[in-house]
């Protein structure tokens, strides 16, 4: 495309854009908000008074960050080969994923079970509940104010755009994790896995179905 | 029978957690989970009394009317017990 521009000084800077061709993104140095300055003046009290250590913040971070859905794939797994396990997953999630070796905190969890007749799906309309200790941080679309809105209005519609065409002789059940639970789907166990290793099935468990917006993927 | 409640239609200020959409609609209680902290104290930094909290499961039909996709899908929240009435 010829240069219609005479005033660059900058061969590569065509309104805005990167010479690759994409916007420039805004530098993030707008003044801190409220919360901002709030959070930073209690960390450097309490580093300042010696009741924790700028580390200590540091390993509680990488903690959380190494949480990832995986985490929740190994206990799908567990209760697809353990008939007893999953028993006892239905009957407190928290407990039989502590028996895993799963540090969950004080979390209360409920297992939410997809059969050949009931479909679950996990939203939390009022701000953005996750069972972060089993499947990590939630993914941007699970916050935002449409997911909130439309999971619980027209989640045939929302699980349609994620690629899940449920027939009507399924019964969807929604969850809106309004208080103190946080839920994880147990997806149904997909056919054709037979003889299948614990570690092998977990590789077929995502985090989508674990929320109830996809399925586990086919061996 | 499963027990069926009401969530009660008042619309206090500050920090409540049952959605709005809830309000004023019939349920079932799926299961009860127990005292908790009342999140409406708790989020002042108040003394928080325990309440009861449930599982309540709605039919969309009852949440939504006639806009409801498929009547019999189900929804379930999380209610404290000042929230509900028994019916």
């Amino acid at each position: 495309m010829p240069h219609d521009h005479h005033d660059h000084d900058h061969p590569h800077d065509h309104d805005g854009l990167s010479p690759s061709g994409h916007p420039y993104r805004a530098d993030n140095d707008a003044p801190l908000s409220y919360w901002q300055r709030m959070e930073i003046a209690v960390r450097e009290l309490m580093i300042e008074k010696g009741h924790l250590t700028a580390d200590q913040v540091s390993a509680q971070i990488d903690t959380m960050d190494a949480r990832s859905p995986a985490n929740g794939a190994a206990v799908v797994a567990r209760a697809w080969v353990d008939p007893d396990f999953r028993a006892r997953l239905l009957d407190d999630a928290g407990a039989a994923s502590r028996e895993m070796g799963f540090d969950i905190g004080p979390l209360h969890l409920i297992a939410v079970e997809n059969t050949a007749q009931v479909h679950n799906l996990i939203v939390c309309t009022l701000c953005s509940c996750y069972p972060r200790n089993l499947l990590g941080l939630p993914p941007d679309w699970y916050k935002t104010r449409e997911y909130r809105a439309r999971a619980v209005r027209e989640p045939r519609a929302v699980l349609r755009e994620f690629g899940l065409d449920l027939p009507d002789s399924t019964t969807i059940r929604v969850h809106d994790s309004t208080a103190d639970m946080r839920y994880i789907v147990l997806p149904a166990r997909p056919s054709g896995t037979d003889g299948m290793t614990e570690a092998a099935l977990a590789a077929l468990v995502t985090r989508d179905s674990m929320v109830g917006t996809g399925l586990p993927r086919q061996p | 029978m499963p027990e069926r409640v009401r969530v009660k239609a008042m619309m206090p200020p500050g920090h409540v957690r049952t959605p709005a959409y809830l309000r004023g609609k019939t349920g079932v209680i799926e299961r009860a989970l127990g005292p908790f902290p009342n999140p409406e104290q708790l989020a002042y930094g108040l003394p928080a009394p325990e309440q009861p909290l449930y599982r309540v499961r709605f039919t969309m039909s009852e949440v939504w009317g006639d806009a409801a996709e498929r009547p019999s899908d189900t929804l379930d929240a999380e209610i404290y017990a000042h929230w509900l009435e028994r019916l």
